[in-house]
């Protein structure tokens, strides 16, 4: 059995406080997401309900901002934030503040663009008929046009919420040593004694990506049911 | 019979088209009134300037002697007087049957909700559809879900009832269980202003025929009146298109 778990390079992980350093570093990962995704989500609902006012000034500005952040891979966001802004300002910041200042910026744009099209998608007539049935303007809001807008916006926030997560992969190339790095250190630091610890690192690492990720895609599939009444 | 709705050289442009022009009406209570006439010829746009959807070019509208439209400030109060049910149902689609009817007077009117509940369950007895009382909208015909957005009309106790073509988008056999409905209505003596295309219905319900075209009330009088007698060569016309021969 011992020799089975070596095989596929799983002993590392029970060798010093390696499992604990993954989680240290998945830590480090679901900070950074969480953070950035409670941000986002907060402007992006600000933009987006923006947007949907049809200000032709504020619309122009908002899909340049939301082609930049499309068509920019968000490495090479990373890489301007991290390496670029901060020499040419001329100042000092963390990696961790850079990414999410990064991942906020792709954040917002992305739940902008679905509070958006979430209030659009709203039928003119929900509006009058409750106009019609006598609520104010913030009843209206509150009680028919919000619920119906959480309801189309929550499954697509939740897509996204996965993905900022799984994209922090990417802040180990500006030196945060989240978990693919820490799992990339112990492979390192196990060449030797454990050849084949790249296996079982990158296996666990996969596995706490899914442990992250999957009770959120369970919990949007769940309320797409429940409300699909 | 007292007057209650009075609609004064009403004017109604869109973007400089006019779509209504020097419209009048008087409104009796109790009194059932069908507008009819060809497609586009600004019956819709009437109804909704009425309950103040539509801001107005010129002239007034008057619910019992006080301004409604153009009077911005309270058209809320005007809501709640002023019934609306439309073509598309319009039902909240998030919300359950019973719910839908029972918003309204409970945040707007600031009802008892039990009381709210109590009529709302009745008032959905009466048009047949208490036992899908906890449906969603989707769940429902067409037809029920207008029943449905009739009675969300009624529970706020309006004194004057607006029907915008409420059997338009139905399929023709749940036709008949809406208006059915509408005509109980009309005989316990709501006061009702209705848009349609059923001329059948049209001859049963109303205590007054408006026929309007080009934004005008062209020709206006009671059923038999205007059906057995037409004056107008418009009229006419109109009335032909609905027959095969």
């Amino acid at each position: 059995m011992n020799a089975f778990f070596e095989k596929l390079g799983f002993d590392v992980l029970l060798k010093g406080n390696n499992m604990l350093r993954l989680l240290q570093g998945l830590g480090v990962a679901l900070r950074i997401s969480v953070i950035s995704v409670v941000i986002s989500i907060v402007l992006g609902i600000i933009l987006g309900v923006l947007m949907a006012q049809k200000n032709k000034v504020i619309n122009v500005i908002a899909k340049i901002y939301l082609e930049i952040v499309r068509i920019m891979p968000q490495m090479v966001l990373l890489f301007i934030v991290y390496f670029g802004i901060t020499k040419v300002l001329g100042i000092n910041m963390e990696a961790e503040k850079a990414s999410i200042i990064v991942f906020t910026f792709w954040g917002t744009a992305e739940m902008s663009d679905l509070v958006r099209g979430s209030l659009i998608s709203i039928p003119k007539t929900q509006y009058e008929s409750s106009e019609a049935l006598g609520f104010t303007k913030s009843q209206m809001y509150m009680y028919v046009i919000i619920p119906q807008t959480i309801r189309r916006l929550i499954p697509l926030s939740i897509n996204l919420i996965t993905r900022m997560i799984k994209t922090t992969s990417l802040v180990m190339m500006i030196g945060i040593v989240e978990v693919l790095k820490v799992g990339q250190q112990i492979i390192e630091a196990n060449r030797k004694t454990s050849p084949n610890a790249a296996f079982g690192i990158f296996a666990t690492v996969f596995l706490l990506y899914f442990i992250a990720c999957w009770p959120i895609s369970q919990l949007s599939k769940y309320l797409e049911r429940r409300w699909e009444n | 019979m007292e007057d209650i709705l009075k609609i004064e050289h009403l004017h109604k442009a869109f973007d400089g088209f006019t779509v209504l022009e020097d419209v009048n009406l008087t409104v009796k209570k109790g009194e059932v009134t069908v507008v009819i006439g060809p497609s586009g010829c600004g019956k819709s746009t009437f109804l909704r300037c009425i309950n103040g959807l539509e801001d107005i070019q010129d002239g007034r509208v008057l619910l019992h002697d006080e301004v409604i439209n153009p009077n911005k400030k309270d058209l809320r109060s005007t809501h709640e007087k002023i019934g609306m049910v439309f073509q598309s149902y319009d039902l909240f689609p998030h919300k359950t049957i019973i719910d839908n009817v029972a918003l309204a007077p409970i945040k707007v009117q600031k009802r008892k909700k039990e009381d709210v509940y109590k009529e709302a369950s009745e008032l959905l007895d009466r048009v047949g559809l208490l036992a899908k009382k906890d449906s969603f909208p989707r769940q429902l015909s067409g037809g029920q879900k207008q029943r449905v957005a009739i009675v969300r009309a009624l529970i706020m106790h309006p004194e004057i009832l607006l029907f915008d073509e409420v059997t338009a988008a139905l399929d023709p056999e749940m036709v008949r269980e809406v208006l059915e409905v509408i005509l109980s209505l009309a005989k316990e003596g709501r006061t009702m202003l209705i848009v349609t295309h059923e001329m059948d219905f049209a001859k049963a319900v109303a205590d007054r025929i408006l026929f309007m075209d080009g934004g005008h009330i062209v020709e206006e009088g009671s059923p038999e009146e205007f059906f057995e007698n037409t004056k107008t060569d418009r009229a006419k016309r109109f009335l032909d298109s609905f027959k095969y021969k």
